[in-house]
């Protein structure tokens, strides 16, 4: 395969996982906003922080409401990670690898960018949000679906599945980068409202509400919380999931070329490190320079992973 | 209308009815309901959507891409009639490859005088770089789309020759699959020869002209400019349906005396590159040294025989609008036959006295660039307005030798299919022709394409033209 189709491919897999990710965001952010009517400015503060764009909005907006927030991050094509902009960027990616792709796959990809670019087209109305967020979550389920039921399991599936991995990982970390605070043990007031929304906006922004809920029947604590969403390899938005497919994928290419590469050690610390951790030495680190940490360790695994497979050169 | 009456219509004929080749689809269409047959024409639109069967317009920003309208009205030849499309064709291409070794050899055909020096000598196209190689299999053009008119029931013409890198054979193949999934139920009652073992004889084709370097199976790529080139979604098209790699310039480099990609997995020898990259951005060292889009130093290892280029580099002086003219005397020099298919009446403007005719009839003629291609810089003189006659005669006083002109042809017409009924649109016809060195094969039928315009002779894709699946039918 070609260093560049490899490069297409992974960063294709990072623009749709960002995209669903994004929305997922301003899922959460809506409902929060709606429910609980206090402050929702500081919650779109947080909505646009974790999205990673907060110097962008800056320099257009001065005030965090929802109009503007769900316009700059649905359909501001100023935005690169907007998810009209990094449809558009996977749509282009596809063109460009479009012979690693089955017929269905770029099918479905080329159809979520007309889908969207035609849903996004004006700006969104609040009555129409919800209508909207479902037909991003029900389009990239789509490419999800093409890709899994028709992919041949080879290096180009493992591209694929290695853009997605270190994206959702990057992305579930910011969420606990960005709220760390409501998650730390020695926040006073436990069990009191304030609490629960923080809490209950950070499960929903990875759609951990009803899993959370299955496990952790009545025991919403904030360790619990952040054990869950870092520790636990069965939800498939934590960083131990993440991380456990990362190195997956990346062994099936090591053992596919039959060569290791400094990318397999690094994403093996990577993942070693969740692994002899548990959430009370984690607090004892200190939460806020552990997820600080993984973030970093978790890009550099991305750049390693361009240089070894010789992505651009 | 009226100024179509007196055209040749494949499918109508006069009061004779319908023409023998269309009788069985003109009975299926009878017997159709025209509302059904708007609904399968939505329907294809949006399947070339989806599928991303697009092309990019230069000069465009808003449309990027574009689709080529398709009519569903098949254009169908009778297989005596491809007979002899093929035989002429196959002729052409033959004569073409003999010349273009010539040239770039002995020359014999210029110390002969067949053509003159000065068209070859002082000519952009012919590559210096090429004089006293041989490549593989002496095979020059090794993907040839002749363009071919028609005017009566044995009139056919060439138009171009397109010996560089002849483009449209993914929408031949598209408008079958298209038809295929519409009309299932037509192709089983009528027998169409088939066209979708083109990229299976194209990878062959290709293989079959590695240089002798290779050993082993060859490795063949295709190298395209890259996604905002008019014609990319044929560049990947082609790769996938080979499923060979598609690389950019970027992605190549010369290593050992090869040339070789960049893999996930280090470097590996290409043998054979089908380059849909024109010549003088091939080579920044050996041509136009700010090209992003070629491989520096491919050239030499070309000259080393150490990779086939398919075209191979100038094949274009064969192309040319002003070599057109002298392709009955090249044709019966290396074959030493009469030409089977016509060329049409080409006034020279680098010969004064053509020039003056040219001049007093431009509003009878199409005037084209020698260069130019896809419709862009030529005149339609019945069709344009006194401004466009007077800006062109300025152009035409300017730089003669820069432009060729032809009669206005009165092209045959088939019908499309339009809301009411069957409306006559004038067509032409690109069959795709592959060369190894020891075999011409054409596809049967090739990329019929279809002024939309009533009236209008401009088919071009970039000019607002369609396309045709078109029948071969078997005997």
């Amino acid at each position: 395969m070609l260093g560049k189709t490899a490069g297409g491919l992974y960063w294709m897999f990072r623009f749709l996982e960002r995209g669903e990710n994004t929305a997922r965001l301003v899922e959460a952010g809506f409902r929060i906003a709606l429910t609980r009517s206090t402050d929702s400015e500081t919650e779109w503060k947080s909505v646009v922080t974790t999205a990673g764009v907060k110097d962008g909005y800056g320099a257009k907006y001065d005030t965090f409401n929802a109009a503007n927030v769900v316009d700059y991050l649905l359909r501001d094509t100023t935005n690169p990670s907007s998810v009209i902009s990094v449809t558009e960027k996977a749509r282009t990616n596809a063109r460009m690898v479009r012979t690693a792709l089955t017929t269905e796959v770029w099918e479905s990809v080329n159809e979520n960018w007309m889908t969207l670019k035609s849903a996004l087209k004006k700006p969104v109305k609040e009555t129409e949000l919800p209508a909207i967020l479902g037909i991003i979550r029900q389009q990239s389920a789509l490419v999800r679906g093409a890709l899994h039921g028709t992919m041949l399991r080879n290096d180009i599936f493992d591209f694929a599945m290695i853009g997605t991995a270190l994206e959702r990982a990057d992305n579930t970390a910011r969420i606990i980068d960005v709220k760390y605070y409501t998650l730390l043990p020695s926040a006073s007031f436990v069990g009191s409202s304030i609490d629960n929304v923080q809490w209950e906006t950070v499960l929903r922004s990875v759609s951990a509400h009803r899993a959370f809920r299955w496990l952790n029947e009545s025991e919403m604590t904030s360790s619990t919380i952040a054990e869950f969403l870092m520790l636990d390899a069965r939800f498939p938005r934590s960083l131990a999931f993440c991380t456990k497919h990362l190195v997956a994928n990346l062994g099936y290419l090591a053992k596919d070329y039959g060569e290791r590469l400094p990318c397999h050690d690094l994403a093996d610390s990577l993942q070693s490190k969740l692994k002899k951790n548990d959430i009370g030495s984690i607090f004892e680190t200190g939460l806020h320079q552990f997820i600080g940490d993984f973030i970093r360790e978790n890009n550099a695994v991305g750049a390693q992973i361009e240089l070894d497979y010789r992505f651009n050169g | 209308m009226g100024s179509d009456r007196k055209n040749f219509d494949e499918m109508l004929f006069g009061s004779e009815g319908v023409r023998q080749p269309y009788d069985n689809y003109e009975k299926w269409f009878g017997s159709e309901d025209p509302a059904r047959l708007t609904k399968k024409s939505k329907e294809a639109e949006a399947f070339f959507r989806r599928t991303g069967i697009t092309f990019n317009v230069y000069g465009q920003a808003a449309a990027q891409e574009r689709l080529i309208p398709f009519d569903l009205v098949p254009r169908i030849l009778s297989s005596r009639e491809w007979t002899r499309l093929s035989k002429g064709i196959e002729q052409r291409v033959r004569a073409i490859n003999a010349f273009l070794h010539d040239i770039y050899n002995r020359q014999e055909i210029l110390r002969a005088g067949r053509v003159p020096i000065e068209l070859i000598s002082q000519n952009a196209a012919f590559l210096p770089q090429m004089i006293g190689m041989s490549p593989p299999g002496d095979v020059y053009t090794h993907i040839v789309g002749t363009d071919i008119v028609r005017t009566g029931e044995d009139d056919f013409f060439v138009l171009e020759d397109n010996a560089r890198t002849p483009s449209g054979v993914s929408y031949m193949l598209e408008n079958r699959e298209t038809m295929l999934h519409m009309f299932p139920e037509l192709f089983s009652q009528i027998k169409v020869q088939p066209v979708s073992d083109y990229p299976k004889n194209l990878r062959k084709s290709l293989a079959a002209c590695a240089p002798h370097s290779c050993e082993g199976k060859p490795t063949v790529a295709v190298l395209t400019p890259g996604i905002h080139n008019s014609a990319y979604f044929e560049h990947s098209f082609l790769a996938d349906q080979m499923g060979v790699e598609l690389v950019e310039g970027h992605d190549l480099r010369v290593v050992d005396g090869h040339i070789a990609m960049r893999t996930t997995q280090g470097y590996k020898v290409i043998d054979v590159l089908y380059r849909r990259v024109d010549d003088e951005y091939l080579d920044p060292l050996n041509f136009k040294p700010e090209s992003m889009l070629g491989v520096p130093g491919i050239m030499d290892v070309y000259r080393a025989g150490n990779i086939t280029i398919a075209n191979a580099p100038g094949t274009g002086i064969a192309d040319d609008k002003a070599i057109y003219s002298y392709m009955p005397d090249i044709i019966e020099f290396y074959t030493g036959e009469k030409a089977i298919l016509k060329n049409v009446e080409t006034w020279r403007c680098s010969e004064p006295a053509s020039l003056q005719y040219v001049l007093e009839h431009l509003s009878e003629l199409v005037v084209k660039e020698v260069h130019g291609s896809g419709g862009y810089g030529m005149l339609v003189g019945p069709a344009a307005s006194q401004k466009e006659l007077s800006a062109f005669t300025a152009k035409l006083k300017s730089n003669p030798g820069n432009y060729i002109a032809q009669p206005t042809l009165s092209l045959s017409t088939v019908p499309i299919f339009t809301k009411k009924q069957l409306a006559p649109r004038h067509v032409d016809l690109r069959p795709f022709v592959l060369v190894s060195p020891n075999k011409v094969s054409i596809t049967p039928g090739g990329l019929t394409r279809v002024a939309l315009k009533a009236g209008s002779l401009v088919v071009n894709s970039s000019q607002g033209g369609g396309t045709k699946d078109t029948w071969v039918l078997e005997d």
